[in-house]
């Protein structure tokens, strides 16, 4: 017992002078950031996606961050709000990291938001964008590189209403983002869906509801299904015969690269919302496909994208900053500015700190080499904003 | 309406006999070892995987599944030899933990050799129709098989309990281990091989599950949940109670799904009572579970000893 609790004290007594020697350490042309992400589990391909994205952005630059050494502390979260704040919390008290990203799950960036904001450590995620954060309960120090919560699903919604799609049915997992994304489809939709199914989150077979809403004979159906569970449903709905009498549309989560390799040829043709693309045509798009397939050998999905852009977009602010990070009011109002060249293109970030940026439509097709990919229709909105922005004072 | 009836109950069988696969390894180990085994789920994770493989290989879904079974079952074997063995004596909560470990260990190791991407599996050809049973009433194939495959399975498992050498030692080793090893039976061959029974039958249920369901990391812990659910049901230990609680579990679960969310819009008339009959939907294979052991609290089948 007097062993164990002498091995701590010097344990501790380590962990103290680390602490003590990376306060000094900060002048010296660092900048500490705190990488939060799902990185096991169920939910790590869209975590892995978004890490190797941002890494890939800081080698594209250099090496550099706004000409500053980046110090990378990561953190798996898996998953759970619980991890993730006490990795929050580990890595605002000891490491002393100046921005956190990362953060995939919407439920785990509000988890993590008041340790955060406490400590005025700015918030740059990567993937979620609750609606919570959007409005009233907007943050200074939170900013999001990707969407708000409701975006695709709401282009979707214009989608399938021009194409003329009058009985279409909705599904989405019964939990905050689920109700979100079809509240979002609604919104430029029309309230007169068939029939609204919220499932269990986390099941795998659909077969029931399926059956049922072959029964019902929609014109068209819309699906928001990310991860494990979008792969379920899109091949049991191939498989009970439904792709070829009735459309499916989803958001880009649901056909995304991360899923599409094991989803196969039942996603084939499906159009689904993105703010990305791979083929997008823009210089720096054509440079992170590229490069992102040379490093990892596998195709970009959008989480990626979004965790190269959240590297630009922190290089982009320190260069304005002169790699200062201490005046935390001067960084933010670099960071708003959003000086970096996105992978999507036009990108600006609007009131809430929430992006202003277009929606495109997307198709599931076979690249030459015979993978299967996304490719660009049609632009749906231009410079679209969130539907909760004007509720922010900021 | 009827002919929706009879898809959804062949639903409800499906989900059923795929649990029972899982179920029937978990409750013998359980019942005959008292080893509480939480790493069941890497072998049905394992099972896909491998199957998965071995169809990228030979391009057949049976040779895959003959190549993957024993294989998945030589892992259980090794597990039980090198990590089970010794936790027979502790209690349950220590074994618990080591097999909560072993989940860990396994995603990791699924994650090395497979990547964290989700892999392909498709359906075979030949199963790749839907069967037409009447004018409005037709079925995915494929789910058939299963359906037709758990029971084959199921039966062949009974005869074996009830019928052979091996199914009268595996009987008595559970009733009382001391005479059996007395008689001069070696007790802990018999182990071995129960155990890499159960890995094996997991690993069918997961080969199976492969084409409707992902390919994934952690695919193994979402199922072991319900099948936990199945063997309290059924009684543990218990083979017969094991394929009673799973089809029981299937068919309450596809039709709670599926009855309740309706019910609640006609009762009240509002979506939001939708969404509150779909969330009391996911509950009703525990309120199942919670109201057989009001009133038969070992399960439907117990083991008599």
């Amino acid at each position: 017992m007097m062993k164990f609790a002498s091995l701590t004290t010097v344990a501790a007594a380590a962990l103290l002078a680390a602490g003590s020697g990376a306060a000094v350490a900060d002048q010296s042309g660092e900048v500490r950031i705190g990488m939060i992400t799902t990185l096991s589990g169920p939910g790590s391909g869209l975590g892995i996606d978004a890490r190797d994205g941002f890494q890939l952005g800081i080698e594209h630059l250099g090496g550099t961050l706004g000409g500053l050494e980046p110090v990378i502390f990561e953190g798996d979260d898996q998953q759970e709000p619980s991890v993730a704040v006490e990795l929050a919390g580990r890595m605002v008290e000891r490491d002393e990291v100046d921005i956190v990203t990362g953060v995939i799950w919407s439920n785990l960036a509000l988890a993590v938001m008041p340790t955060l904001a406490r400590s005025e450590t700015f918030f740059v995620s990567v993937n979620a964008g609750p609606s919570e954060l959007a409005g009233a309960q907007c943050n200074p120090f939170f900013f999001n590189v990707a969407w708000q919560n409701d975006n695709n699903h709401e282009a979707m919604g214009q989608h399938v209403r021009d194409e003329g799609y009058e009985r279409v049915y909705i599904m989405a997992p019964n939990y905050p983002a689920g109700r979100d994304a079809l509240a979002g489809f609604k919104r430029f939709y029309g309230d007169d869906v068939v029939d609204e199914v919220y499932t269990p989150l986390g099941q795998l077979d659909y077969a029931a509801e399926l059956s049922q809403l072959q029964s019902e004979d929609p014109d068209a159906v819309y699906i928001f299904y990310p991860g494990g569970m979008g792969i379920n449903f899109i091949r049991q709905y191939e498989q009970a015969g439904l792709k070829e009498t009735t459309p499916l549309f989803g958001p880009a989560f649901s056909f995304s690269q991360d899923l599409l390799p094991a989803v196969g040829e039942a996603a084939m043709g499906v159009r689904n919302t993105s703010q990305w693309s791979p083929d997008l045509d823009n210089e720096v798009n054509a440079r992170f496909v590229e490069g992102f397939e040379e490093r990892y050998d596998r195709l970009p999905s959008l989480y990626a994208s979004q965790g190269y852009d959240a590297a630009l977009l922190i290089d982009s602010a320190l260069n304005i900053t002169g790699g200062d990070v201490s005046d935390k009011d001067a960084f933010r109002e670099a960071l708003r500015q959003a000086d970096f060249d996105s992978v999507r293109g036009d990108f600006e970030f609007n009131n809430n700190h929430y992006p202003i940026q277009d929606y495109y439509l997307r198709e599931v097709v076979m690249d030459d080499e015979g993978r299967i990919t996304n490719r660009l229709v049609s632009t749906i909105f231009e410079d679209h904003a969130d539907a909760y922005h004007q509720d922010c004072a900021m | 309406m009827t002919a929706l009836a009879i898809v959804q109950t062949l639903n409800g069988f499906q989900l059923g006999v795929t649990l029972f696969l899982m179920a029937a390894g978990l409750t013998l180990v359980f019942g005959i070892m008292d080893m509480i085994n939480l790493a069941h789920g890497s072998f049905y994770m394992i099972g896909a995987y491998l199957t998965a493989t071995f169809v990228g290989v030979f391009d057949s879904f049976l040779l895959a599944v003959l190549f993957a079974l024993p294989l998945a079952a030589l892992v259980g074997l090794l597990v039980e030899m090198v990590a089970l063995r010794t936790l027979y004596q502790r209690d349950h909560l220590d074994q618990v933990l080591a097999t909560f470990g072993l989940i860990l260990f396994f995603n990791e190791l699924v994650k090395i050799i497979w990547g964290p991407v989700p892999i392909f599996m498709g359906v075979p050809e030949f199963l790749s129709g839907r069967i037409m049973f009447g004018p409005d009433l037709e079925y995915p194939a494929y789910r058939l098989a299963i359906i037709v495959v758990g029971f084959l399975v199921a039966i062949g498992l009974w005869l074996m309990i009830s019928r052979t050498r091996l199914g009268m030692l595996i009987r008595a080793g559970a009733s009382n281990r001391e005479m059996v090893t007395a008689l001069g039976v070696n007790i802990k061959l018999l182990y071995s091989l129960v155990f890499a029974l159960g890995a094996g039958l997991a690993a069918l249920a997961g080969a199976m599950a492969g084409p409707i369901y992902s390919v994934q990391v952690g695919m193994g812990e979402q199922i072991l949940i319900l099948t936990f659910v199945v063997i309290v049901i059924g009684g543990i230990g218990s083979i017969r109670g094991a394929m009673v609680g799973a089809i029981l579990v299937g068919l309450v679960d596809t039709f709670g799904r599926v009855l309740l969310p309706g019910a609640m819009f006609a009762l009240t008339g509002s979506t939001a009572a939708q969404g509150v009959g779909s969330a009391i939907a996911s509950m009703s294979i525990y309120i199942l579970m919670a109201a057989v052991l009001f009133f038969r609290p070992r399960g439907l089948f117990p083991v008599k000893v």
